[in-house]
């Protein structure tokens, strides 16, 4: 029986057909859609690269299994910037030097998308690092990614509060 | 630094966009998931192929069962030593200065677990998965060898690439003689595992006898020649491109089995073909770091002065292969002694051939040294920081030439005045925090060599003022895109954004090898003297024309800036690029330059790159969990070309020797010859929060000798001096010097 | 990764159904069941998607004052929940502790108890394993036995359960709530995970086609939400198993510890409580002196399953500091890093 699965890809839907059912939702992305800014580093739930939000939530796309997943509302790192205008985490990633290779780069900054929304950590380093610490760097650009994480946290929080004062 | 580095024909300065801290000029690529690294691409017609690999070893495959791989929907081919296809260059042929013997199915032997013992290909990535995990191998197995007490011990030929395997400077016995003290310092090393982010992949689509192969790779003309030989083609029948690399760290530069695999069967099958390495492959057919074990014994006299330096090391290789991790060699230029040795065996065991990892031999050299150096010091009485103070070298220990430059003692009391080594007490376990965790403050020495290779560029300067330079350079994350670009346009007098800078694939001039941070000294040296060649050209045109503002000036009398040329000696007569090139009717004027170093210079200085890094852990007083709190290191590598990625090098590099001190390591079950921990759960790199707070100073170093650019390389420096560092504060902090890295809870536990 | 038929069932019964045939799986957050299969560990024929059975994502107080948690719950909802962390906080840190940020979210509070053995034998095909194939024998012994049990193991297995979460739970008298084939059954969980014996490897006591619907926490289990601790020694930071964790929870009155519950993680194939630990403790004045004595009798009959002797020694040492901990009361906000050995103060921050 052939299979298929819906997903709504930053923002597109995408109907995916299946040749069977065991397809993650990573290879899905990378390799029915196209979407290869998610990355494999591990695909085993050990390093984070795979990062993506489904439904607002950060999960390692490499243990999600894609029929377990029709329907669901995915961001990736495609779907992050508007146009030419960066989301504040990937400008204050380049501005930060949050990276070196970039490999790991898509599911740090997903990962730290993530983690701002989940609101917990605020303005505290340690949290942060505590926060960040399932996304592997090898290059270890752990200095740059928290110094970044913070200073995004800050500018996303000041829009925040501009637009409730407007 | 002076601002000016003069190039022959003296029209062009490095200062303008060299120096400055720009941002990535990948960056966007890279934060919005554009940047295609070789496993990105997706060629229609794409097939998928996955190795299936060694269970054992040592021994052979004695069955595969192909007929239910081959019957699994989406199995396009199996290829078994039986049926592969020939190749013209034999794997196991030590063909080239860079060629490791590699595993390509040329029969069923296995030497060593992970090993590819057959391929197969489908229509997806699931089938092709699950399609090699049914040939379920049979194996006649023998008993492997592994670990430093079951290995055969053997004289090597050469430590690393062609170095040497002893060496010997002074009478050590003299030295033994006139020391009043002596400690000897046992520390091992284990197997380390590159394990970039990225695993090895690569894509490759033939036409014809044309191969396309995305493939990350450090050495892209080198590489691709080499592939060649496998397939009896053309070097320049292949485009290689690799304009992302996800990390390289010295495990990117060759062919390896699993890519000449991958392009045998896009040729058999006329389709292109995929292959990219799970997590688990990369223990095993793309090289690690061999494990060492060694003995540093030191001498010091009355002084505390070295009286002797002796450096001796068992390091780890294949059973088929050779490439020994030249650790003794970390103590030929470091400290003043009148009499150093140093030695090393090697040990086969069955894995994989280890090669060059980030700081090979000086990584593990390092880590040996400077805690034989802390004991020292402990032994004499003396502060570990006085104590490298009173072993300073003015001159190379080991040929006794002059350095072209070293600023160390400028890097000592940098990061001493940063770190506050100043309140350090001299006993350990003295030091504690507000949680009642034991505080130790460690200090080690950075040394590495600043070498230099072959590169070539070209740099063609356009009417409407812009220009695009090609060197076929790679970046593995080091900034190449961003630091290459910034030397390249202050070569053509130019502002960076109007430089395009083209690199990354093998059409482009031979870039040379991304390693051995030597990369932006050569890359950079030529596309230097490429926009230089271009500018002399240039300034041919304006001086001899009489319509030009710069007619008569000389050759030797212009200046290129900002676009411009001017006149040296007066301000008021200049004129733009574009408008010289107009007024001559050229579309565009090409520029070439090679970078290298001329071996005379290797013959009159020492070059090296070197810091000090000083550490602070914090360790739990029953429960000995270690925290590294705070690393601050300061180094000096002369010209710094973009200080904000050198920075991130540099740091990059001293988590690197975190993780060398405190995770990371190879474990092998002794009796099967297995890695037991070959994933990122159980093959520890530190996450974020094992590093608070890393931080790397730079410190100004004039080099006029090194090469044009005054360049030495950050890429591998910080990893050094950083274990021992870190190992040296654990001491401190409890008291208890650890022979065996990484540190474990349990070796701290009393 | 073998072909599997995948179905989703609209409810229990057709779940419990679908589950009920031999080579069944279910699919909940996938983060461990694909991992196994990935591994080549787990092959299921068929795999069952229990994620949105209805009813299941509650976090509920019931009338006996107990607090029931629906399997389907994940681990992060939960940590995050502000009545459950207040209530449970130990519970609460514990999840926090494990794994990441990105497995947290998507690993559910049935599947953390259904987690199979980080044992390395275990994940390696090409080792003989009990747990793997029933009567294989036991590659772990006398190989690379670090992160081995020292309690509890016999020469069937020596694996430990690596779960966080379980260890407090154990503690607090947690009970498993299953429905199956034959109808609905409580398990405390101290009983849900099995030992190995000297045939049996041990493992989940879960019958074919059953199913986790929740976990129950007993209303006395709140009481000792004021001094409750999770503490996990680790090889890293963060993201990293346990090498031995504790979980000490203390019902205190005035100065002195009127009930005490204690549990110990990756020392066996099962969260550890230790019963006789707490004996020694309830009644007793809060002090260095008895939290070692409790140590003592919580690894009594400990003994290495290869080279891990440490960990017995650590384990006494890592109960000892959780029992401290426990008794200085409850921290007033979970700590920047939680259970850890760095955890600063009160969940300040450590470094600027």
């Amino acid at each position: 029986m052939p299979l298929s699965i819906s997903l709504t890809v930053n923002g597109d839907r995408h109907d995916v057909p299946l040749e069977d059912a065991r397809a993650t939702l990573l290879d899905v992305l990378r390799e029915r859609i196209g979407l290869t800014g998610t990355k494999k580093g591990c695909d085993r739930g050990q390093c984070g690269a795979c990062t993506v939000l489904v439904d607002g939530r950060r999960v390692n796309s490499c243990l999600s299994l894609a029929m377990s997943m029709d329907g669901a509302d995915v961001t990736t790192i495609e779907g992050l910037a508007q146009g030419e205008d960066l989301h504040p985490v990937q400008a204050a990633f380049i501005e930060h030097d949050g990276f070196q290779c970039g490999y790991c780069t898509p599911g740090q900054i997903m990962s730290a998308v993530g983690l701002i929304a989940e609101g917990e950590a605020g303005d505290d380093p340690e949290r942060i690092r505590e926060g960040m610490s399932g996304n592997l760097c090898r290059c270890a650009a752990y200095p740059g990614i928290t110094a970044a994480v913070i200073d995004a946290q800050r500018r996303m929080a000041e829009a925040e509060d501009e637009r409730k004062r407007a | 630094m002076p601002d000016t580095i003069l190039m022959p024909a003296g029209h062009v300065r490095l200062g303008s966009n060299a120096g400055q801290p720009m941002t990535r000029r990948d960056g966007i690529a890279k934060v919005t998931g554009a940047a295609t690294y070789a496993a990105d691409n997706r060629p229609d017609r794409l097939l998928y192929a996955v190795y299936a690999s060694a269970g054992i070893a040592r021994g052979r495959v004695a069955k595969l069962d192909v007929d239910t791989a081959r019957a699994h929907p989406g199995v396009v081919e199996v290829y078994t030593p039986e049926n592969r296809p020939a190749l013209e260059q034999d794997p196991d042929e030590k063909f080239h200065m860079f060629a490791w013997r590699t595993e390509a199915l040329q029969n069923d032997s296995v030497r060593y677990a992970n090993q590819p013992v057959a391929l197969v290909v489908a229509e997806t990535l699931e089938a092709a998965t699950e399609g090699a995990r049914l040939l379920s191998p049979e194996y006649e197995e023998q008993p492997a060898r592994i670990g430093f007490d079951n290995g055969e011990i053997y004289e090597p030929g050469s430590t690393g690439i062609g170095g040497a395997v002893t060496f010997s400077k002074g009478d050590i016995e003299a030295g033994r003689k006139a020391a009043v003290r002596t400690t000897e310092t046992h520390i091992d090393t284990p197997l380390q595992y590159h394990n970039a982010m990225e695993p090895h992949a690569a894509v490759a689509e033939w036409d014809g006898d044309l191969l396309t192969l995305d493939c990350p790779n450090q050495a892209l003309v080198m590489a691709r020649d080499m592939f060649a030989k496998y397939f009896g083609i053309p070097g320049e029948n292949i485009t290689l491109r690799s304009p992302y690399l996800g990390g390289g760290f010295g495990s990117k530069a060759i062919p390896i089995g699993p890519y000449i695999l991958a392009i045998l069967a896009a040729r058999e099958l006329d389709r292109p073909v995929k292959i990219a390495l799970r997590r688990d492959q990369m223990f095993g057919p793309v090289g690690h770091r061999g494990g060492t074990r060694q003995v540093v014994k030191l001498g010091t006299n009355a002084d505390g002065q070295l009286t002797a330096l002796e450096h001796n090391a068992t390091s780890t290789t294949s059973s088929f292969d050779e490439f020994i991790e030249g650790a003794g060699n970390a103590s030929h230029n470091l400290y003043a002694s009148p009499a150093i040795s140093t030695a090393h065996k090697g040990v086969r065991m069955d894995t994989g051939t280890p090669g060059p990892m980030r700081a090979p031999g000086e990584a593990s050299g390092s880590a040996a040294l400077e805690c034989a150096m802390d004991e020292a010091a402990e032994a004499a009485g003396l502060d570990p920081l006085e104590f490298r103070l009173r072993n300073y070298s003015e001159t190379d220990p080991a040929s006794g030439k002059p350095f072209s430059s070293k600023a160390l003692r400028e890097c000592y009391a940098e990061g001493a005045k940063r770190f506050g080594w100043a309140t350090r007490p001299l006993e350990p376990g003295t030091m504690r925090d507000e949680n009642g965790h034991l505080v130790g403050w460690g200090v080690g020495t950075s040394l590495f060599p600043a070498p230099m290779f072959q590169a070539l560029a070209t740099a063609t300067l356009r009417a409407d003022g812009t220009a695009t330079v090609a060197t076929g350079g790679v970046d593995m994350g080091q900034g190449a895109w961003t630091a290459l670009a910034q030397i390249a346009a202050d070569g053509l007098g130019l502002p960076a954004e109007r430089v395009e800078f083209l690199a990354g694939t093998s059409l482009q001039p031979d870039g040379g090898v991304a390693g051995g941070s030597g990369h932006t000294a050569t890359a950079g040296g030529a596309l230097f003297a490429a926009g230089s060649d271009a500018i002399r050209q240039l300034a041919e045109l304006a001086t001899n024309d009489p319509d030009s503002p710069l007619f008569g000036a000389g050759n030797a009398g212009v200046e290129a800036r900002d676009g411009r040329l001017c006149a040296a000696d007066d301000d008021s007569r200049s004129e733009a690029y574009e408008d010289i090139l107009a007024r001559a009717g050229l579309t565009a004027l090409e520029g070439s330059g090679t970078g290298g170093r001329d071996p005379s210079i290797g013959e009159q200085w020492a070059m090296f790159s070197h810091g000090a890094v000083f550490a602070e852990v914090k360790v739990d007083p029953e429960l000995y969990q270690i925290r590294v709190t705070r690393l601050v290191g300061a180094f000096a590598a002369g010209r710094i070309i973009n200080p904000k990625l050198a920075q991130s090098q540099l740091t990059g590099g001293m988590i690197w020797g975190l993780s060398s001190a405190l995770h990371e390591e190879g474990i092998h079950d002794l009796r099967s010859g297995r890695l037991v921990n070959g994933d990122f759960a159980g093959y520890h790199i530190p996450v974020n929060a094992d590093a608070p707070s890393v931080e790397a100073l730079l410190i100004d170093e004039e080099d006029p000798y090194v090469n044009t650019l005054g360049v030495k390389g950050v890429g591998e420096l910080g990893i050094t001096g950083t274990v021992g560092a870190i190992a040296n504060a654990v001491w401190h902090a409890t008291g208890t010097r650890v022979r065996s890295f990484p540190i474990h809870i349990s070796a701290l536990l009393k | 990764m073998n072909l599997f038929d995948y179905v989703r069932p609209a409810s229990l019964s057709e779940a419990i159904a679908a589950g009920s045939k031999p080579g069944a799986a279910y699919l909940a957050g996938g983060t461990n069941l694909l991992d196994l299969m990935k591994a080549g560990v787990a092959h299921p024929g068929k795999v069952v998607d229990i994620t949105r059975l209805p009813g299941l994502d509650r976090i509920e107080t019931l009338s006996d004052g107990s607090t029931r948690i629906g399997a389907m719950v994940r681990n992060s909802d939960l940590a995050r929940d502000p009545s459950f962390a207040a209530s449970f906080p130990a519970v609460a840190e514990a999840l926090l502790s494990g794994a990441s940020a990105q497995l947290r979210n998507a690993a559910t509070v049935g599947g953390n108890l259904m987690q199979r053995t980080r044992c390395p034998y275990f994940y390696d095909p090409n080792s003989a394993c009990n747990r793997r194939e029933s009567g294989a024998g036991c590659d772990a012994i006398g190989g690379e036995t670090h992160s081995h049990a020292v309690l509890g193991w016999t020469e069937t297995c020596i694996a430990t359960h690596p779960s966080d979460f379980c260890v407090p739970l154990a503690a607090l008298d947690a009970v498993v709530e299953m429905e199956g084939p034959d109808g609905t059954r409580d398990v405390p969980l101290a009983d849900f995970h099995m030992l190995p014996d000297e045939t049996s490897p041990g493992g989940a006591d879960l019958k074919p086609g059953e199913i986790i619907t929740a976990l129950r926490l007993p209303a006395e289990a709140a009481a000792f939400a004021g001094n409750s601790r999770y503490l996990k020694l680790r090889e890293r930071t963060s993201y990293a198993f346990a090498l031995v964790s504790a979980a000490a929870m203390l019902r205190m009155d005035g100065d002195t510890i009127a009930e005490a519950h204690i549990a110990l993680g990756a020392v066996a194939a099962k969260p550890w409580r230790a019963s006789a630990a707490e004996e020694l403790l309830n009644g007793a004045t809060p002090d260095a002196e008895t939290f070692a004595r409790a140590a003592e009798a919580a690894l009594d009959g400990a003994r290495p399953s290869g080279d891990n002797a440490h960990k017995i020694d650590l384990a006494k040492r890592v109960l000892t500091r959780a029992l401290t901990q426990a008794a200085a009361g409850t921290p007033d906000r979970m700590p920047a890093l939680p259970a850890s050995v760095f955890a600063s103060v009160n969940g300040a921050s450590a470094h600027a």
